[in-house]
């Protein structure tokens, strides 16, 4: 693949990007569009804090290469937290005491869309599944499946 | 009753940490100039015989031992541990250069051109062989870091007089933080002064680990911390072992670098928890009754000595853990190995005296054939009882009321019962305390914390000290403390960003001593703002540390006298069912009762219940880091396996209010405490299910394995 032929949309911007198509996603969000909400706790693809959703599903963009984002939408928790959903996420996840210190959070909010995506009353179970390829080392996780019980209680007829 | 204070709030950092808007150090510097990365030994122990560097294009740089501007060691509490290896190597891993540049990948090529040969030498990994001085000494003339031994009463004589002894091993291993965030710095050069910008818990250690390294004066360096994504210890001391190196190269390029470890590097090279042995002998009369008990902890420090004597005292001090026997020797020793070095993790050497305790009474249960909570009940602590160094228990002690209340949470009684006919099933029981605070004498003559308040002319409160919020909840803690003495909203409180350059030194973040000894000073100083009040004025109080008029003044050299000022105490019960088949084990139930003097924020309090709890059970369970050839055996994530949503099952808690009259609205700490009882509980659960004796951490499928295969 040729440098400089890498379009794709970028949280509902199209975007023409000229560098290497090797170069990881994550890079290229944080360094290129100054997109810091995914953050790099691994590098391997093992923690999820760089989630993003590619086509609508959840990546480690530290995994993604660029060249295979030619011609896909990638949204970042930037976009997300200010979409309806979004909002009441960040606001269930603030409210349930999810957050310690934060660094996996953005990940575990983005994580938490799909789970609620997948099924608007999760039962604890079902979260606890779908937050398993998210690492906190915080929380010890009780509290962020509250919070994902709390946005799906509050956002009725969001999802 | 629930105290006002308690109720809980929206902490000031979580929407902005949920929607992506905090910034961490990686985020204020995405893009920098400048790269360092280091280049580490490769063998664990043996002499640099020569060095090899390949030539550098213009703007890349390595920097090593002869470029260190002053001494070449890292002022910790020693500073044995060299900022660059020069000659000697006792670890693999140890830093012997940086190397500094603006591509990344020609730093990694550079990193790979460098060849250095090595004179090996037979290197020790385990706390026998550094005993046994094997492959000759190589620290002092015993391989013995520190070491302390305490006598209270007077336990030799008492084991003359014994009916009967028993005596035990209990072992537990290493643990690494992974805190979410790696270790991240970055530094520049700005009117002749170094400023360092640091994920870390001590703004103030970086500054004195470094001074000496650099020459410069203290003044000439600031450290600003940045968010800290978790800590647990490991942003106590390693943040120095970066910073000396970085401030190196900084002071000789004067550029802006930035240094981030990747998650393999800080796997590999960062501290950990210290590996413990603890030998626990007991004298018994005929009835069964304890008459003294002989302990003997080891703590496995690594290669250099770090912090490796605090953990130690706080190992040692915690040695009887919540119980009052009258005739107690205590031995407790670290040694040096050819490891990565051991430093402060959540605990801090508690966790391992109290996995030792909790086990052996256990131990002692089954041999005399009474009730783990019957054995325990006659010793427990009450006030006024005296302390294993002869300090005094000065508050109320509310385990009666702890116990009462999780056994009724847990139905542990009618579950010991029912599981020991129904096989793998087991329910585990544990007690354990915390000190709040420095130990001995510390807060008063090392730390002599100070804090700041200044109100604006929009009456703005701006509370300024050197405690950094790293996931516990500081900063909202803090505010409600000020907000609530002061009758103002807690958005009109903020917490001031922790800068060497600008905020008092109220000492480290560690010890459990933050709500304890800093809200304190947080909530004194408010009270005199209050008083003096002036509206639309600026006004700015600092004030300093208060001591306990009740202490039981301490002696350094005897080490007597208290210990720590108060103590968090709670109880904990896990249950497990074992898996026949596989050796797998599932927890089923997790349950803890605590007393943290009155909670500044109840939901903060319980984030750290939960999330210490689900710490202690990996540490117990998942977390297995072996050691092979120096190396760690597990490398990356996906094998040094940290809990995950689907490991644990929720946890049930509760927190009984006992105000302490020198916190900030009764409260203690919390941090720490909420890790001790883990292990012990967790342990015992496994051991009535598999009805045997298990001495070691982590309990893995594989050891319940082995015990099957030898019958027991």
């Amino acid at each position: 693949m040729k440098e400089g032929s890498i379009d794709f949309r970028l949280n509902g911007k199209d975007i023409k990007y000229d560098g290497s198509p090797l170069k990881r996603l994550l890079d290229v969000l944080r360094e290129d569009f100054e997109l810091t909400g995914p953050k790099e706790g691994c590098g391997e693809g093992e923690c999820g804090a760089c989630s993003v959703f590619m086509d609508g599903k959840l990546v480690n963009s530290c995994m993604v290469p660029m060249g295979s984002v030619v011609g896909r939408e990638i949204t970042t928790i930037e976009a997300f937290s200010e979409t309806e959903k979004g909002k009441c996420l960040v606001d269930a996840f603030a409210d349930a005491g999810a957050v310690q210190c934060g660094f996996c959070t953005p990940g575990m909010v983005m994580a938490s869309e799909k789970v609620l995506e997948q099924n608007a009353n999760p039962e604890m179970d079902e979260i606890r599944r779908g937050l398993s390829g998210n690492l906190c080392r915080c929380t010890g996780y009780d509290m962020i499946v509250d919070a994902v019980k709390l946005a799906a209680k509050r956002g009725k007829g969001l999802w | 009753m629930s105290q006002k204070i308690s109720a809980s709030v929206r902490r000031k950092d979580a929407v902005d940490k949920a929607k992506g808007a905090m910034e961490y150090l990686a985020d204020l510097f995405p893009v920098s100039p400048l790269h360092g990365r280091f280049f580490y030994s490769t063998i664990p122990r043996g002499r640099i015989k020569s060095v090899e560097l390949p030539d550098l294009a213009e703007g890349y740089h390595i920097f090593g031992a002869k470029d260190v501007p002053g001494k070449n060691g890292i002022q910790m509490v020693q500073d044995d541990w060299p900022v660059f290896a020069e000659k000697e190597i006792r670890f693999i891993g140890q830093i012997i250069f940086l190397i500094v540049g603006a591509d990344k990948a020609e730093i990694l090529r550079i990193r790979d051109a460098i060849r250095v040969e090595y004179e090996e030498e037979t290197p020790c990994y385990s706390l026998e062989d550094s005993e046994a001085l094997y492959g000759g000494v190589q620290h002092g003339d015993d391989n013995i870091f520190t070491q302390f031994e305490v006598n209270h009463g007077d336990a030799a004589s008492l084991f003359e007089k014994a009916d009967r002894i028993l005596e035990n091993d209990y072992y537990t291993g290493y643990q690494e933080h992974v805190y979410l965030e790696p270790q991240s710095l970055f530094a520049h050069w700005e009117n002749d002064s170094i400023v360092i910008h640091a994920s870390s818990q001590c703004p103030f250690y970086i500054r004195h680990s470094i001074t000496g390294v650099l020459g410069l004066p203290e003044e000439n360096i600031r450290v600003i911390q940045t968010p800290t994504g978790g800590a647990f210890g490991g942003k106590e001391h390693f943040p120095d072992v970066l910073a000396c190196p970085l401030g190196v190269a900084v002071y000789h390029l004067k550029q802006p670098i930035s240094l981030i470890l990747d998650r393999k590097e800080d796997l590999a090279f960062s501290v950990k928890r210290h590996p413990s042995a603890t030998h626990i002998r007991t004298a018994l009369d005929k009835n069964g009754n304890i008459l003294a008990m002989d302990i003997d902890q080891r703590l496995d420090g690594g290669a250099y000595e770090s912090c490796s004597m605090v953990v130690l005292q706080r190992a040692v001090f915690t040695a009887t853990n919540v119980y009052n026997f009258p005739h107690v020797h205590v031995q407790g020793r670290a040694f040096c190995t050819n490891k990565v070095p051991s430093d402060a993790f959540r605990g801090f050497g508690a966790p391992q005296a109290v996995f030792a305790m909790e086990c052996h009474m256990n131990f002692l249960a089954f041999e005399l054939g009474m009730d783990p909570l019957e054995i325990r009940e006659p010793y427990l602590l009450v006030q006024g009882d005296k302390t294993v160094t002869d300090g005094r228990i000065h508050e109320t002690v509310i385990l009666p009321e702890l116990t009462e209340r999780i056994l009724e949470m847990s139905d542990y009684k009618r579950k010991l019962e029912a599981y020991k006919t129904e096989p793998c099933k087991g329910i585990g029981f544990s007690y354990f305390l915390h000190g709040c605070g420095f130990t001995g004498s510390g807060e008063q003559d090392l730390i002599k914390a100070r804090i700041r308040i200044v109100k604006t002319t929009d009456d703005l409160v701006r509370v300024s000290a050197s405690n950094v919020e790293m996931g516990q909840g500081l900063i909202t803690t803090f505010c409600k403390i000020a907000s609530e003495t002061l009758g103002i909203s807690l958005d009109r409180v903020q917490y001031m960003t922790p800068d060497t350059g600008d905020v008092p030194d109220s000492g480290p973040t560690v010890a459990s001593r933050s709500i304890t000894i800093v809200g304190y000073l947080v909530k004194k100083g408010c009270e005199k703002l209050k008083e003096q009040w002036k509206s639309g004025e600026e006004q700015t109080i600092f004030q300093d540390y208060v001591p306990s008029s009740y202490t039981v003044p301490w002696d350094n050299v005897a080490l007597t006298g208290d210990a720590y000022p108060a103590y968090s105490w709670g109880a904990n019960v896990v249950e497990i069912e074992v898996d026949p088949i596989t050796f797998e084990i599932e927890t089923k139930g997790i349950w803890g009762t605590y007393d943290v003097g009155v909670p500044i924020d109840r939901r903060i309090v319980e984030g750290q219940i939960q999330g210490g709890m689900i710490q202690a059970l990996g540490y117990s369970n998942l977390e297995k880091l072996e050691v092979k050839d120096g190396r760690y055996r597990q490398a990356t994530l996906a094998d040094y396996m940290i809990p995950t949503s689907m490991d644990f099952p929720p946890m049930e808690c509760d927190v009984l209010d006992n105000p302490y009259d020198y916190g900030p609205f009764g409260a203690k700490g919390v941090g720490e405490m909420v890790f001790n009882g883990g292990a012990p509980a967790f342990t015992a659960a496994v051991c009535q299910a598999v009805d045997a004796e298990i001495d070691e951490i982590p309990v893995l499928p594989e050891t319940l394995m082995e015990l099957k295969d030898e019958g027991r």
